[in-house]
């Protein structure tokens, strides 16, 4: 196995760093050399990575980033294999329609983090924006498929239009979650915002805090969901700590949305 | 060369196996008594491919299973990959579904598999909803206490049916004893089940029959009362014969059962330990038994 490829940011840019190259699939089969001329856009104008980061190593599988990448945007995204270490916090579009492979990142991450993703994993160690994981403006879909782990708060709308996949935060969310979701899972540790699952129309909401229901959901039981069994055994394996209480658990479940077809379903963990 | 364990004649012959369809299903329940009780509903009838459509039988109790409850694990084989799709369909739709509190996963990792979530779902009457888990779908279908989540495929390979031991006894209850004995022993191998009830069979078979309409019959050369009727493989002093039958996921399986069932089988009053062949037209598994014996020896 190759050493993996480190960059470390010299200087934050003043302007946002558009840095959709920063992918093991761009890396691959390059120098140190060529990893640095690779293009960026910074603000408006044309720049190269090696401008802004001091590269070291060839291309490889696994890219390490050191540094506050707050202001450099789309790391990882489209990627389809390998790895990336952020050891640091992460600006927009993170992972942001990636394929495969799987994103660590030991900071906060910015908006549109793992946003239409169709594959791989995105695990945060700290807190997320807005969009998780979501749809951009006039998109049919959010996230097709993959896993978001965030521990820590999440912003706005996050699952916004989920057609698959899963996103766990440990934290607190904001107003939104799972706005128009259309299939997969959003499991919420902490407490939701307003309006989740607003415009559902299959999917799963989890909420181990009592929400704020929309008036169009239905209550329909108390039941312990085999699925989750199946959900919280994989997040162990990913580090996760979950109550074995979770697992074991009743969970009340409410039908909705019934402003479309009344077929999603937000469950939450019955604490009695 | 004649051998013997503990005083009991091992036969220089061979058992003769056939290729057959395999896959391992889990079934977990919120108590190992319900996951039980469904497992061993869905391998009834199915001790034999001719008249049952199917060979079943559980192969152990698991504690690791996908959904963390107690399971218990069950091997069903069918003469081909079709059959065994609508036998599984079949047995998880009326066995399994309708059990209280069971779920039920694939056990065998294979490149081929068969729909039968996929296909269950629809019971679901459209409220059927499925998820992704680790990369694979379970369909959750709305029962009246709950749900029922069932894995969407289920992995399918080629294995071996119709691995076999003889075992040849002064009178039956001696040859009961030994039968039970070796079904303890071979019940502990992984990837084989003993389709017969209670892993033995008392009614050995031969192909082919008098009646035209009957393509298998009572294995004559084995039966005592017939001894003065026909050609007899019994030794003297033999008085009941009973076989054990085995199934496997793969011939080592088989191979390893074989050899765990022949030494717990060898108590005095065995005369004689043998296997049931059709001089190699039957089957391309051939498993004889000294050979396997030796490859016990260290």
């Amino acid at each position: 196995m190759t050493a993996a490829t480190k960059l470390k940011l010299r200087f934050p840019p003043q302007a946002p760093l558009e840095a959709g190259v920063i992918t093991p699939d761009h890396f691959a089969g390059k120098s140190e050399a060529e990893i640095a001329r690779l293009p960026a856009v910074h603000g408006n104008e044309a720049a190269s990575l090696g401008d802004f980061f001091e590269v070291k190593g060839n291309g490889s599988s696994e890219i390490i980033l050191r540094g506050d990448l707050s202001g450099v945007k789309n790391i990882g995204a489209g990627m389809t294999h390998g790895r990336i270490l952020v050891e640091g916090c992460a600006g927009m579009h993170l992972g942001a329609g990636m394929r495969g492979g799987e994103i660590r990142a030991f900071g906060k991450v910015g908006d549109w983090a793992g946003a239409e993703m169709a594959g791989g994993k995105i695990h945060v160690r700290g807190s997320a924006g807005h969009g998780l994981g979501g749809a951009y403006r006039g998109s049919r879909y959010g996230m097709k498929r993959g896993l978001i782990i965030v521990e820590g708060d999440a912003g706005n709308e996050i699952g916004a239009a989920m057609r698959r996949g899963l996103i766990v935060v440990t934290g607190n969310t904001g107003d939104f979650v799972g706005a128009f979701m259309i299939a997969g899972s959003i499991i919420a540790f902490g407490r939701l915002g307003i309006r989740a699952g607003a415009g559902l129309l299959r999917g799963t909401i989890v909420a181990f805090q009592p929400p704020e229901l929309l008036p169009t959901y239905r209550y329909d039981c108390s039941y312990e969901p085999g699925f989750l069994k199946l959900i919280f055994r994989e997040l162990r394996s990913c580090g996760l700590s979950v109550p074995k209480s979770f697992a074991a658990g009743r969970y009340l479940r409410y039908s909705g949305d019934f402003n479309r077809t009344g077929k999603g379903e937000i469950l939450v963990y019955d604490q009695r | 060369m004649t051998r013997y364990i503990n005083g009991v004649e091992i036969e220089d012959t061979f058992a003769e196996a056939f290729g057959i369809w395999g896959a391992r299903v889990i079934i977990t329940a919120a108590h190992r008594k319900w996951a039980r009780e469904a497992a061993t509903k869905m391998t009834g009838f199915a001790t034999s491919v001719i008249g049952c459509g199917c060979e079943a039988g559980v192969e152990a109790d698991v504690q690791n299973t996908p959904d963390g409850r107690r399971g218990a694990s069950v091997l069903l084989f069918a003469p081909s990959r079709e059959m065994l799709a609508r036998q599984l369909v079949g047995r998880i739709g009326q066995c399994v579904l309708t059990c209280p509190t069971t779920a039920c996963f694939n056990g065998l990792s294979a490149e081929d598999e068969i729909s039968v979530g996929g296909r269950l779902r629809f019971f679901g009457d459209g409220f059927q909803s499925s998820k992704i888990v680790g990369g694979r779908r379970y369909w959750r279908i709305p029962v009246m206490e709950g749900e029922f989540l069932v894995e969407e495929k289920f992995g399918v390979q080629r294995a071996v049916a119709g691995g076999n031991i003889l075992i040849l006894g002064s009178d039956l209850p001696v040859a009961l004893r030994s039968a039970e004995l070796a079904v303890q022993a071979m019940r502990r191998v992984p990837r084989v089940i003993l389709p017969f009830p209670g892993g033995i069979v008392r009614s050995g078979s031969k192909v082919g029959s008098c009646y035209k309409f009957l393509t298998a019959s009572t294995n004559g050369a084995y039966c005592p009362t017939l001894r003065g009727l026909v050609a007899s493989a019994l030794p003297e002093g033999v008085n009941a014969v009973l076989e054990i039958v085995i199934d496997g996921l793969d011939p080592g399986a088989i191979e390893q059962a074989t050899r765990a069932g022949i030494s717990a089988a060898c108590i005095p009053g065995i005369r004689r330990i043998t296997a049931g062949n059709y001089g190699g037209k039957l089957g391309k598994f051939k498993f004889h038994l000294h050979k396997i014996l030796d490859e016990a020896l260290p």
